[in-house]
Formats: structure tokens, sequence, C-alpha cells
């Protein structure tokens, strides 16, 4: 009888010690919340607009030159025009830049500016930095990317 | 059993996982990405409206051959892309009419590439097929000779494709912008109308010859038959069956080595230019990469946004949009395709490696760059581990 208890308690002894594994991992594998933020649509840094990035043609294909757009709206909702943008960016987690250098080529009403000459060569975690000057004032906004 | 050898067994199970060493979603994700069934179809190119017109590709590929597309008719494109070594030579650094400073690089695909030459100097496939033409350590030729070397051999033959050859019999036997002084003095006592008859036939050698080179495709090989079948769940048979070390080698390729980053897509390139910080080779003239190269293609009168392009403007996005300057196009070099590589050493823009255990090994370590910044960080690899990745690019030969 003895030894079924010793076999048993064996046996307990084992299933804890799984369970304490199974926990240290669990615990210390990354958790989707701490990634960075995905939303393509923000306000910028000081408030002042409403920016959405969004690729044109609605896909992201990596390795292909693409236009996206960025929409630009007053913290009110008004479309914001003559806007002056600069694109910049970077794979934060490769501390490289872009392999192109993107533009604002045209305005296409509404607050919708075409930004051209998006390229994404790798998968990963990418950074696009927009500044934007207009008669409401300057600002700058980040969207990331994970491909 | 008893009930401690059952737990026992759960517990290992558990700890070691189950089964076959096999590829979880992410990684069958990553591999069949890179299997040459999803390369897309050729896109035309709206450049070159003679790039697939057959008799312009059947004039390339007699230029391509010839050696009287050179001063003294001893170099042509196939002295150093041989057609039967994947068409490179060899060699650490291209030797034509004089030895260059940089590696031969293969064909296969060319086409695809956004950008041409180790360092993107040319934007066009037709316009990198000129370079070499007048460059003095390669054909070392003027493009006034060639255009009479073409109207005497294959006037009848361009004039099919082009329409009517200019009149040159004004024209100086040698002549170039890019020549010696006496050449580059014939050029510019020339007519722009003159200057602008040549460059027009000598653009069109270029492509006719890219029009060949477009032919020139990457084959499926022993890795390509592994991905097919573990994307369609197949078991692998014979020689698509990848050994251990090479399912190891592969694992590391997407996983911890991190090569899939910049080997990424069917090509395994992702057509851009890194600093991985290769060294220079002592000997050579110094060689800053992509950062020198930016200015080449700009001022290069062949390039996109030059009046020898055909279609419209719309085609230069590339060059439109591309990086001009910067801390990261210093010593930057584009990545090579990663097909057929293990049977073509030696390796890098300059031939510094001369096995792929030492590309494996730069890598490992990854050394600081001599100048601007190398991308890459050590990755400490086994020599197991090394040994493995070996094998694997071997897969891409095979």
């Amino acid at each position: 009888m003895a030894s079924i208890w010793r076999y048993i308690l064996a046996g307990l002894g084992l299933a804890a010690l799984l369970v304490g594994i199974v926990a240290v991992v669990y615990l210390t594998l990354p958790h989707s919340a701490s990634g960075p933020d995905l939303s393509r649509s923000k306000k910028t840094a000081n408030g002042l607009f409403v920016a959405s990035f969004e690729p044109e043609r609605g896909v992201i294909r990596q390795g292909e030159l693409q236009s996206w757009l960025l929409t630009l709206k007053t913290a009110a909702g008004a479309p914001v025009e003559g806007a002056a943008i600069t694109v910049s960016g970077g794979m934060p987690q490769h501390n490289h830049g872009l392999p192109t250098s993107p533009q604002a080529t045209d305005y296409l009403g509404e607050g919708r500016y075409r930004i051209d000459g998006v390229k994404f060569t790798m998968s990963g975690w990418w950074q696009l930095h927009f500044g934007i000057s207009a008669a409401a004032g300057s600002d700058s906004v980040v969207f990331n990317i994970v491909l | 059993m008893s009930v401690a050898c059952l737990v026992a067994l759960a517990a290992l199970a558990l700890l070691g996982g189950c089964g076959e060493p096999q590829f979880s979603d992410a990684e069958k994700k990553t591999i069949a990405s890179l299997a040459l069934n999803t390369l897309p179809s050729l896109k035309p190119d709206t450049t070159n409206q003679y790039a697939d017109v057959p008799a312009a590709a059947a004039l390339g590929s007699t230029l391509f051959f010839d050696a009287g597309m050179s001063r003294g008719g001893t170099v042509s494109c196939s002295t150093c892309h041989k057609i039967d070594r994947q068409f490179q030579d060899d060699l650490p650094q291209a030797v034509g009419v004089g030895r260059t400073n940089r590696r031969t690089m293969p064909l296969a695909g060319v086409a695809r590439n956004p950008w041409f030459f180790w360092d993107g100097r040319r934007d066009s496939l037709w316009a990198q097929a000129l370079t070499p033409l007048e460059n003095p350590l390669e054909q070392a030729g003027n493009r006034a000779a060639f255009a009479h070397y073409i109207k005497k051999r294959f006037g009848e033959r361009y004039e099919r494709i082009f329409g009517r050859l200019p009149d040159l019999s004004t024209a100086p036997a040698n002549a170039s912008p890019l020549g010696s002084d006496a050449e580059k003095a014939a050029w510019n006592a020339m007519p722009a109308s003159q200057q602008d008859d040549i460059n027009r036939v000598y653009a069109n050698i270029g492509k006719a010859i890219a029009a060949f080179e477009r032919s020139i495709e990457p084959e499926q090989t022993r890795f390509d038959r592994f991905a097919i079948d573990l994307a369609t769940g197949a078991k692998p048979e014979g020689d698509a069956a990848l050994s251990p070390e090479e399912i190891l080698g592969l694992k590391l390729f997407i996983g911890k080595a991190n090569c899939v980053t910049c080997h990424n897509g069917p090509r395994f390139t992702d057509g851009a230019f890194h600093n991985t910080g290769v060294p220079p080779v002592d000997g050579l003239p110094p060689d800053r990469g992509r950062v020198d190269a930016v200015a080449q293609v700009q001022a290069d009168p062949f390039n996109c946004l030059g009046k020898f392009r055909d279609g419209d403007e719309s085609a230069c996005r590339e060059l439109r949009f591309m990086v001009k300057d910067g801390p990261q196009i210093m010593r930057a070099y584009k990545t090579p395709s990663l097909r057929g590589a293990a049977d073509r050493p030696p390796y890098m823009h300059a031939g510094q490696f001369s096995t792929l255990d030492e590309v494996v090994a730069h890598y490992s370590k990854a050394p600081p760059s001599v100048e601007g910044v190398s991308e890459v960080h050590p990755l400490d690899l086994s020599d197991r581990e090394r040994a493995a990745l070996v094998a694997f690019l071997k897969t891409l030969s095979d």
C-alpha cells in the first residue's frame, strides 16, 4: 500500500513542476497587447488634426512601389486643405530607414493626399512619420505598419 | 504501465514537443513565399517598346555573344556573363579589356530588378546593357563606333526592328561623351542632331540586348519541390525530401539567422541596398557602393527620365522616389539572389569570400563596417548551425 502512495506523491510532484513550467513560459511570452499601435486613423501628436493612412488600392504588397492616401481632418472634422507634408520612416528594430523616399504627390480633395513611392521590402515592423503644416499649425503623426 | 511512467511520458511530450520536427504555420507561410511557383509573370517594360519583340531579342542575343562589340574585337557581354556558368565568370572581379573592381552578377531573373549593378547605378536593363560597352575596363568601345558597326554588320536586321538607320556618312569613326580625350573632342564637335542620331542607335542596342536578357529566368530546384510538397501537404519524395541538416538550415534561414529579412520572395532578394559590413579589398579603388551610384543614375542620359525612354513617365517611380542621401546608403550594395549561389563562388561585390562557409561566418560574426553602419548584428551561430545553413543554401542549386 505504501508504495502506491509514493507513486501518487511523485505524480503530484511532477504535475506541480509542470504547472510551474507552463506558468513561467506563459508569463515570459510576448503578449499581443504590447505590440505597436496599428490603428490606421489617429489624432496627430498635438491633437491639431485627425490623420488616416490607407493603401490606395486597399492591400499592402511587399516589395512593390505603392501609393497610399493620407486623409487629414481638423479636430472638428473639416477637411484640411493646402497642407505641406513631409514623409520619413524606417524599421525601428533594424535601425534603418525606408528603402524609398515617399512624397505627397497629389491633393485629391476632401483632405485626401496621395503619398506615392511607398515600398516595404521586408516583413516586420515599419514606421511612417508625417510632418504636417497647414493653416491650423504644424503637427506630426506616426503610423505603425506590421507585415 | 504505472501511473508514474504515464506522468513522466506526459511531461516529456509537453516539454519536448511531439512527433516529427515540423514547421509552424508562420514558417510554412514564409517557406511558401520563397518557392519559385510564387514568382509572378514578368511585367512588360514600357520604357522599352521592343522588350518583348522576338526579332529584337534575337538581335540582342547576337550582340550579347559578339566580340565585335568591343574595342579590339575580343570582349562580348558573354565574356563575363558565361552562358554555361549562370551568366557569370567565377572570378572575384570581372576581367574584360582590363580588370574591373566588381564581381560579375549572374543573370537569372535579371529583368525583374528595379536597379542594376551591385550599386544600382542604372535603372533599366537596357540602360545597364549600354554601360559595359563604353567602360574602358570592359568592352572599351565608343557609341559612334558601335553605330557604324551596327550599320555595317546588322543594318538590315536593325532596320526591320527599329526603322531607318540615320545617315552616318559624316559621323566620326570614334566619338563618345565618355571616351578618351580625342573621342570626347570628336563628340563635342558633332552637331546636336547627329549626337542624337547616334544616341538613338546606341539606346536601341541596349533595348535589343535587354529583350534577349528577359528570357533568362531562374529554374526550379530541390528547395522548390520541397516547398510545394510542404504547401500541399504531400510527403516530399526522392530529392524533394530535405535532410534533417537541410531542414535545420531552412529553419535558421527563416528564423534565428534572419537571412530571410533581406533574402526574401521567390528570388531570395528584396532588390534593395544594404550595408552588411563586407570589408573592402586591398588594392582596389575606394568603393562606397550605393551612395556614389545615386548621382551616376541621375546623370545617365539613358535613365528613365531621359528622352530615350519609350512609354510615359509613370514607369519612372523607382528613380523618382529613390533614396538620394543619408547614412544608410554608405557602402550599401544590392541584395543578390541566392538561387544557384552555391555553385558560383566567390561571393560579395568584389569576391571577398571564397566559400559559403566564409559568407555565413561573416554574418554570424557581423563585424562593423569600415564606413557607414552595418545593418547586421552578431548571431553567434554554432559550427553545426553554420554548416546547416550552408547545407540549406545548396538546396537552391540542385
